[in-house]
């Protein structure tokens, strides 16, 4: 745009940026303040000096909710769903994606509604229940990964990148006797990792958050992941919840700093790669939404 | 000559018996590739559609599907004569309605806001920070809100209390329910909502900006003739698919804030349904609850879809 450089204009920049800036701070002022307050102690905390820098600096939060299994064990397993999903998720999303960005394939739409058709309606919370119970998978690892394998939303950000790539690219290697497979695995994937990278991106984000699969599918506890142990821990000791199932490692309420810490903990993985992805995160938004 | 003569096939209206066969053959590799994943869509999206039978039985589940018995549209009539019904709809509407309504122009005006900045850098910064939120879970959110808000040394009540008045109970009450659901949707949700409108105002020609500015137009003028006009049909999109959201949308939310204090204005669809459903083994009347659910919300899509085509906008199908 070209500098209007008007006095109306300026005060506008001036309202609109700071309006901004708080808007921005708010964002992320509860984070910065649960992180601080994970490394202070609970004197500290109490003594209500505390907002956002704590003046004394402790790991006691943390050494209390390491000093059982746990954490790790949630941690373990949530690493684990998370590395494993995004695999086999990528996996058939990319494959069934490519498949369907081929124009010349018949049923091509039929498909495409099929998939377009689950995004608005949905048999429900039990029928899936008891499918999933109906192939044994309750209270298995892959409970949490198969019932949710693939995004629809995912699948069609995927299928448009596909379908956008240079046809001329396909048809030379048809034309040098590749087969499908051939074309896909040497030619399309290397020249997608864009896209694959941002849709891998936002499936580790929902299997690192996974909570809703793991409470109605998971019956042992030792199988839950870290989002489950974070309600037990910070929702449910505070007393004030729904259901109080399942209340066994920590006996009386934690105190805030050991919430706080769990929060991190269960935080951490997200706001550590989120810096050096974010710009990846918002492109591949974009990518399938607005012909989506 | 292979490639020379499949588009002409497909020209000729290539359903003729042997075109059509030739060109499912000579694609059956991107069949394997699609197989997975369109296993995947029949058995754990169409299978339970089917499933919603069930809704139509006395689903006992050792005997099974084929062998429940048929008690057609007992449940249903149970769900409209159950007193919670009213309770349900009434906080589920209610909870819809603040999000259209309180929700859904944050992240165009923050759109807007953002799309006025012109040092690139600073705009990155301020995206980069509202983006956050979306990515913690809903555990996180409502964790973090806890901490917060908590009566036993929460920061708010706190601060509250430093500025001489009365601690508030936010996390139990029934009249900050409603208002905390929806702050904490508009913080975790409406930095990353700005994206979709955002793209859609880089597509504006800035030659309208131009000739508003010749015309003597301000800043605010400008935002409210051209740029919003010209971003009217994603909103109408986004409109329709939310409104099939409606009462999708949430469970992880709600159900993390559900407590008995709370219960009259928190219960919804979806949280009854689980409750009903799983906890106490009810199958087929929550099916039947969950059925009555979707079936509105698919309406209320077709609904919204049909009438934006009207007004002349394009609908999502």
């Amino acid at each position: 745009m070209v500098q209007d450089k008007s006095i109306g204009s300026r005060l506008f920049d001036i309202a609109n940026c700071t309006l901004l800036a708080l808007i921005g701070l708010a964002a992320i002022l509860p984070f910065i303040h649960v992180i601080a307050g994970s490394f202070t102690t609970v004197a500290e905390l109490a003594s209500k000096r505390f907002v956002l820098i704590p003046t004394k600096w402790s790991l006691d939060a943390y050494r209390y909710i390491f000093s059982t299994n746990t954490v790790f064990r949630a941690m373990a397993v949530s690493i684990g769903v998370t590395t494993l999903g995004t695999a086999f998720s990528m996996l058939l999303t990319s494959l069934m994606a490519y498949g369907l960005s081929r124009r010349d394939l018949v049923g091509r739409s039929g498909i495409m509604f099929m998939v377009v058709f689950t995004m608005l309606f949905s048999g429900g919370m039990i029928p899936t229940f008891l499918v999933v119970k109906a192939l044994w998978l309750v209270d298995t690892y892959a409970a949490l990964v198969v019932p949710t394998a693939i995004n629809a939303f995912n699948l069609i950000i995927m299928r448009n990148f596909f379908q956008n790539l240079p046809e001329g690219i396909e048809e030379s290697a048809k034309i040098d006797g590749s087969s499908d497979w051939g074309i896909l695995f040497r030619i399309v994937i290397p020249l997608s990792m864009p896209a694959i990278a941002t849709i891998s991106l936002f499936y580790a984000v929902t299997y690192w958050n996974t909570y809703l699969p793991a409470i109605l599918y998971l019956n042992d506890a030792a199988k839950w992941p870290i989002q489950v142990i974070l309600r037990q821990i910070v929702i449910l000791a505070s007393g004030l919840a729904a259901d109080t199932s399942g209340l066994d490692d920590y006996v009386r309420p934690p105190e805030q700093t050991i919430k706080m810490a769990v929060i991190v903990v269960a935080t951490l993985p997200i706001l550590i790669v989120y810096p050096f992805l974010q710009k990846h995160f918002a492109k591949g938004a974009l990518l399938g939404s607005i012909k989506g | 000559m292979r490639e020379a003569t499949a588009p002409n096939t497909m020209a000729a209206g290539g359903k003729t018996g042997s075109g059509l066969m030739k060109r499912i053959v000579k694609n059956r590799a991107l069949y394997l590739m699609i197989l997975p994943g369109f296993l995947f869509f029949v058995i754990f999206k169409y299978v339970p559609m089917g499933g919603l039978v069930i809704a139509l039985q006395d689903y006992q589940p050792y005997q099974g599907i084929l062998n429940s018995p048929w008690v057609g549209l007992k449940h249903f009539r149970k769900l409209f004569a159950d007193p919670q019904f009213f309770m349900i709809l009434r906080n589920t509407l209610v909870l819809f309605a603040m999000n259209l309504a309180f929700f859904f122009p944050v992240p165009i005006i923050l759109a807007l806001m953002l799309n006025e900045v012109r040092n690139q850098l600073f705009k990155r910064t301020i995206q980069t920070m509202v983006y956050i939120p979306h990515f913690m879970s809903w555990v996180i959110i409502v964790s973090i809100s806890f901490v917060i808000l908590s009566m036993d040394r929460g920061i708010l009540n706190e601060l509250l209390v430093m500025m001489g008045f009365e601690k508030i109970n936010f996390l139990m009450s029934k009249e900050w329910f409603r208002p905390m659901y929806i702050l904490q949707i508009i913080w975790r949700e409406a930095g990353w909502g700005t994206i979709i409108y955002l793209a859609a105002m880089a597509a504006i020609d800035p030659g309208l900006y131009e000739a508003a500015r010749m015309d003597g137009a301000k800043r605010l003028h400008q935002i409210w003739h051209i740029t919003l006009p010209s971003i009217r049909n994603v909103i109408v999109v986004l409109l329709i698919l939310k409104l099939g959201d409606v009462l999708e949308l949430g469970f992880e939310h709600v159900y993390l804030l559900l407590n008995a204090m709370n219960r009259e204005v928190a219960e919804i669809f979806d949280t009854y349904v689980y409750t009903a459903g799983l906890r106490q083994g009810q199958f087929s009347y929550s099916t039947a609850v969950g059925f009555f659910k979707s079936v509105v919300g698919l309406i209320l899509v077709m609904a919204a879809n049909w009438l934006a085509k009207k007004a002349g906008e394009e609908g999502i199908y």
